[in-house]
């Protein structure tokens, strides 16, 4: 039962913390953030300020809980299996992302193979065009029989995007070779190529931002463009949050390597972010084939 | 009333439903008797107040075995009629006539194709009257309470009818037990089904999606009638009121034979 | 038991002390135990609530005609007592069951992720009170269906961002609970303890846990198209941009299957743990059980179109889903079979929790042959959105996860509390719900044979008799849990000492018999070895 009296061995005993206020701290924020949404939706004037509010307090716990860990981890209060525990955590949480992006691919591949073919008098439900007595072809991509949102044009999948692809691709070798570099200990190539990552992140958020803005302003494609700008929007929108929230974490974890935190082989922090940066790169490459390339 | 059972209804289609229903009925039936014959038994054998020593034994392949392989034989043997019957449901083609129906929150629209006639069935007046709150009427005092409209859909009997269904507003579903189908009514596709009413008679059903307030009020009747009567009916229509033309034609409609035809060839 | 740490996180490192004093104990729990007991008890809480809903609807389908609501609030009862027994009583109890049993049963400290145990608790009171505020903002609460199909479910008022909102943060809850459930099972196990040594309880939450991480975020994203349809002009679900509603259902229900197989499979493994104990006999066909239940959880996978045979899909889609579901009663059978099997020539008592998983076995059946049923499309063409589907699924849910959770609490509450409970009046509860579920469920096969819809707060007056029979058993079967929660907190007051075995069958297997009545406050210490 005695821990090792050093600082620095791990502890023996599965770590449990005796108790913590972050938990309840983070409900309350969640309810403020979504509850302040919700009455922002319905037009409330306090709406945005309840939802800002909420999102001060989770970040406030972001910080404490994440602290609190932090603490813990450098205080060598975790063991082998607290790691693990942490790593499968980490696995199955990136794992619920991915089923939560299935939905949207889901959408995607319905439209595409289903609804659309159907509105354009294909298929089962073939009788739907004769009956609305009008021409539309379906076709791809498409806003539909209603016009929805009017004419648009399409991002060129070998633009902007293959630019990004190459982009996003290039950080998953910066993040892997960082990742040997904690693994050797050669700090200075790990500060170093995980600042690149960093960069490559932030460069990739802000390109792609630089795409809605030439997609609303030039191509008229827009989140009110039909079944297309829906799932056109949806998807890389919810991908370039995921990414900008990774380039957070991995701006997190590189203070952490400046600070001095990890050892080659005590460094969930950086692998859980590191899996995390492959989740929406591979992400990404769905993406780009699905929803601009094919 | 205390009825029990699915009534068999007038149609081809819903009495080889009936008949599919009363086959999985049975075969379920036969299966509890089995299974729970077996656990009573147990229950009532081996009771530890009158002494009953346990056995040991724990697990038995061959036993695992059995009683995988059974009940797959069983299903097959469901499966097959019901994929003929389901073939037969999903034939629309060669129909005698085509009727669209829209649902409409709270009504429903019947358009007959190349006719010109087209009119709305809603909720008769005693019926919507009886079911407000605190109505203070009777729902016994009141003919067909909630299953009678002002206009219903007429048909003739023995015509192999294509009703094609759709929404202006929120998903319904048109449903007459008696023909045995059911089908939504979906905005912005089409939907169809088919039946051939063997009997004349009014048969009544009831919208089956939840499609709001008044889901409850929206029943279906049909009135199927002999061929005469229905010729009659159908040129006192034309006569009288004055129909939106419907966007397409029975013959286009026929023409364009969908997929799910095809596949069931 | 001093540190050499200096750090400030060092001094509430495992101290042998018990609980912190006060209501901290709770708001700041990290403890398996007490996250557990809060989890059950705001199921209990829920299920009196949507229980309560359930009486509303119930009272006003006593007769023909409209007595008591208006068909509004009809709706927002039927669509709310949904969400609150699927969302807030069945799963949170099995939850609350996971937390308590699965550290005990396979030898841990605690569960892996103790922080983030609690998080997955204390969101659900808030995502409630969110779902529940529904009902009194204007426009009301959601009024259609649990299923929420557009176009109608964006008829809602300002309740709309609500009830989505209050979906994702109890899918946040869900996926959290489900992610400290699979790494306590895969990283915390006793030594010794192989995968096909655990308690067959612990196997069936961890694939259970599986589906959920698998389907919550499905949900999640469902709900989040529907936001965007509403608000920010997508047109995912409407024809005249591209989209189709039909695809919100088929969204919905790759969800919602394996939903109902959440809500079964911990069921499964309760019954598997009682029947063995108070039968004197080892569970029969161990490995079986557990291949059954993996079966079950990939079948409920590629089944979901079942839920839609109306909606014209083409007729190989028809046929695929109609197979694939008639498929899942094989595995289901063998764990029916393999029950029996455990039974057969035993040595029978008949405790209130085997008494529950009895009653759990012949009614669970019966609402798998209805399910069977619908099963078979040209008949579901009949059956479809009639009473015979309510029937259905209350027969696996009510009698089935509920009576199991009956169970479950008549099994291991003298292991939590260290008090035998009052086996008389769990006796009379357990009649009374045994005959009043029935008395209550049954004859809503015949109302929907008969042709009645669900969903609609007045009908024409053929349906009166078995409606009025159904409403008196809701009533009896409503009241009779009042007794089960008495008997549940008059056995957390006080009671006669139970010992640490509590069952003198001899065979209650599993670690959690090995510790004291009411266990440690951190289970096991040191981790039990594993023969
Ligand atoms: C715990 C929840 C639960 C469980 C376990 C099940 C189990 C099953 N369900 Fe059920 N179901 C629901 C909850 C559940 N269901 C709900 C909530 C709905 C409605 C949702 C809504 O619309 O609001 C629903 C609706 C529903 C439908 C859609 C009906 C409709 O809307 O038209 C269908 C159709 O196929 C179906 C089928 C089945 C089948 C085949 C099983 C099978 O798993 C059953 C298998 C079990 C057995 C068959 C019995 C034991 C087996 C034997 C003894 C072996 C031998 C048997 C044979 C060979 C026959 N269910
Ligand atoms: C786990 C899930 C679960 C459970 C446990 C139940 C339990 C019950 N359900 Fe429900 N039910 C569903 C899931 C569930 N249901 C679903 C998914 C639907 C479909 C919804 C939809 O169509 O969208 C449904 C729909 C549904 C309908 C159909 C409504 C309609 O179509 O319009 C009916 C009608 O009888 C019903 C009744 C009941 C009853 C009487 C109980 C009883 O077992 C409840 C017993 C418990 C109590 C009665 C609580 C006891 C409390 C007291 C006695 C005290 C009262 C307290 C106060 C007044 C403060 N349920
Ligand atoms: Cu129209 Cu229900
Ligand atoms: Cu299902």
């Amino acid at each position: 039962m005695a821990h090792a009296t050093t600082t620095h061995a791990p502890s023996e005993k599965y770590y449990v913390p005796h108790s913590s206020p972050w938990p309840l701290v983070g409900s309350v924020s969640l309810f403020l953030t979504v509850g302040g949404a919700a009455m922002w939706l319905n037009h409330s004037n306090a709406g945005p300020w309840v939802m800002t509010i909420g999102f001060a307090i989770l970040l406030f716990m972001f910080a404490g809980w994440f602290g609190a860990v932090i603490r813990e981890s450098e205080g060598r209060l975790y063991n082998d299996a607290v790691d693990r525990s942490f790593r499968m955590g980490m696995m199955w949480f990136i794992f619920s992302e991915v089923m939560f992006f299935a939905a949207f691919f889901g959408a995607l591949w319905y439209a595409r193979n289903f609804s659309v073919p159907w509105l354009g008098g294909e298929g089962t439900r073939a009788l739907t065009k004769i009956l609305r007595g009008d021409n539309y072809e379906a076709a791809w991509p498409t806003d539909g029989p209603g016009d929805v949102g009017g004419d648009f044009d399409v991002i060129p999948a070998f633009g902007l995007p293959a630019i990004n692809t190459a982009i996003l691709l290039t950080s998953g070798v910066t993040i892997t070779i960082a990742h040997h570099a904690i693994k050797s200990g050669s700090r200075g190539v790990l500060n170093v190529f995980l600042g690149l990552t960093i960069a490559l992140g932030f460069l990739f958020v802000y390109l792609q931002g630089m795409e809605y803005v030439e997609a609303y302003q030039h191509y008229n494609l827009k989140l009110t463009s039909g079944i297309y700008g829906s799932t056109f929007f949806m998807l890389t929108g919810f991908h370039g949050f995921h990414v900008t929230m990774g380039a957070i974490m991995l701006l997190v974890i590189w203070f952490r390597c400046l600070k001095g935190h990890f050892t080659p082989t005590h460094h969930f922090a950086f692998e859980g972010v590191a899996w995390y940066w492959h989740f929406v790169d591979v992400v990404w490459l769905g993406l780009f084939v699905f929803v601009y390339w094919l | 009333a205390w009825e029990l059972n699915m009534p068999v209804g007038v149609t081809e289609l819903s009495r080889d439903i009936h008949g599919l229903h009363m086959l999985i009925f049975w075969i379920c039936v036969l299966i509890a008797i089995a299974v729970f014959g077996m656990m009573i038994y147990s229950i009532v054998k081996f009771r530890h107040s009158q002494g009953a020593v346990p056995a040991n034994f724990d697990h038995s392949t061959k036993a695992e075995i059995v009683w995988t392989i059974i009940p797959v034989a069983i299903l097959v043997g469901m499966a097959i009629p019901a994929a003929a019957t389901l073939v037969k449901i999903e034939d629309t083609r060669d129909s005698d006539m085509t009727v669209k129906v829209t649902g409409y929150q709270w009504k429903w629209q019947y358009e007959y194709l190349d006719q010109d006639v087209s009119f709305f069935s809603t909720l008769a007046r005693d019926s919507d009257h009886a079911r407000q709150l605190d109505s203070g009427v009777d729902p016994n005092s009141v003919e067909n309470y909630l299953l009678e409209v002002d206009n219903p859909l007429v048909v003739p009997v023995g015509k192999k009818v294509r009703v094609l269904l759709t929404s202006h507003d929120v998903i319904h579903a048109w449903w007459v037990p008696a023909f045995g189908m059911k089908k939504d009514a979906i905005p912005g596709f089409v939907n169809e089904l088919w039946f051939r009413a063997d009997e004349p008679g009014i048969y009544r059903g009831q919208c089956a999606e939840l499609c709001g307030r008044d889901h409850a009020f929206m029943p279906v009747v049909v009135n199927v009638l002999p061929q005469q009567e229905y010729d009659s009916w159908l040129a006192q229509q034309k006569g009288g009121e004055q129909a939106a033309p419907a966007a397409a034609s029975a013959q286009t409609v026929e023409n364009a034979a969908p997929a799910t035809a095809a596949a069931a060839e | 038991m001093a540190h050499a740490h200096t750090h400030d996180a060092a001094h509430d490192h495992h101290d042998d002390h018990g609980p912190a004093k006060g209501i901290g104990r709770w708001l700041f729990a990290t403890n398996h135990k007490d996250i557990g007991t809060m989890y059950m008890l705001f199921s209990l809480l829920m299920f009196f609530i949507g229980g309560a809903m359930a009486l509303v609807i119930r009272a006003e389908l006593f007769q023909p005609g409209m007595q008591l609501v208006d068909p509004m609030f009809f709706n927002q009862m039927t669509t709310m007592h949904a969400l609150i027994m699927i969302f807030g009583a069945v799963m949170p109890a099995f939850v609350g069951l996971a937390n308590w049993m699965i550290p005990l049963q396979v030898g841990a400290p605690d569960m892996a992720l103790p922080r983030m145990n609690n998080f997955s608790f204390w969101i659900l009171p808030f995502a409630f009170t969110m779902l529940l505020g529904t009902l009194f903002v204007p426009g009301g609460g959601p009024a259609g269906g649990w299923t929420m199909y557009p176009p109608l479910s964006q008829q809602l008022g300002d309740g709309f961002p609500m009830l989505i909102f209050a979906v994702h943060l109890m899918g946040a809850s869900s996926i959290m609970g489900a992610i400290n459930v699979i790494v306590t099972i895969m990283n915390m196990r006793a030594p010794g303890m192989s995968l096909l040594k655990m308690p067959i309880f612990v196997w069936t939450w961890l694939i259970t846990a599986y589906l959920l991480i698998a389907v919550m975020p499905v949900l999640a994203g469902a709900v989040t198209m529907l936001l965007t349809d509403h608000y920010f002009g997508t047109t995912f679900f409407e024809a005249a941009g591209g989209g189709d509603p039909v695809m919100f259902q088929h969204i919905f229900w790759f969800f919602g299957h394996p939903e109902v197989y959440i809500m079964i499979l911990p069921a499964f493994g309760i019954v598997s743990e009682i029947i063995p104990t108070f039968s004197r006999k080892p569970l029969f066909g161990y490995d079986a059980m557990v291949y059954a239940t993996a079966s079950i959880a990939f079948l409920s996978f590629i089944v979901w179109a079942h839920h839609m045979f109306t909606v014209g899909m083409p007729l190989a889609g028809q046929m695929f889903f109609m197979l694939a579901t008639m498929l899942i009663a094989v595995p289901t059978g063998v764990k029916v079979f393999n029950w029996t099997a455990t039974m057969f020539k035993g040595s029978i008592s008949f405790e209130p929790p085997m008494l529950f998983a009895i009653s759990f076995l012949f009614l669970f059946t019966i609402g798998g042959f209805s399910g069977l049923m619908l099963a078979i499309v040209p008949a579901d063409f009949q059956y479809h959105d009639t009473y015979f589907v309510v029937a259905h699924f209350h027969y696996v849910l009510v009698p089935g996860a509920v009576f199991s959770l009956m169970a479950a609490a008549y099994y291991w509450l003298p292991k939590w509390t260290g008090h035998m409970y009052n086996m008389k009046l769990a006796k009379a509860h357990f009649w009374l719900s045994t005959i009043f579920v029935n008395v209550l469920f049954f004859p809503q096969h015949f109302l929907g044979l008969a042709g009645m819809p669900r969903r609609i707060p007045d009908y024409s007056t053929q349906f009166a008799d078995w409606n009025m029979i159904s409403s008196i058993g809701a009533f009896g079967f409503g009241l009779s849990q009042l007794l089960f929660a008495y008997i549940v907190f008059a056995c957390i007051r006080g009671g006669e000492k139970a010992t640490d075995k509590v069952w003198d069958s001899g065979r209650p297997h599993g670690l959690e018999w090995t510790l004291s009545s009411p266990p440690p406050y951190h289970s096991f210490e040191t981790a039990p070895e594993v023969k």
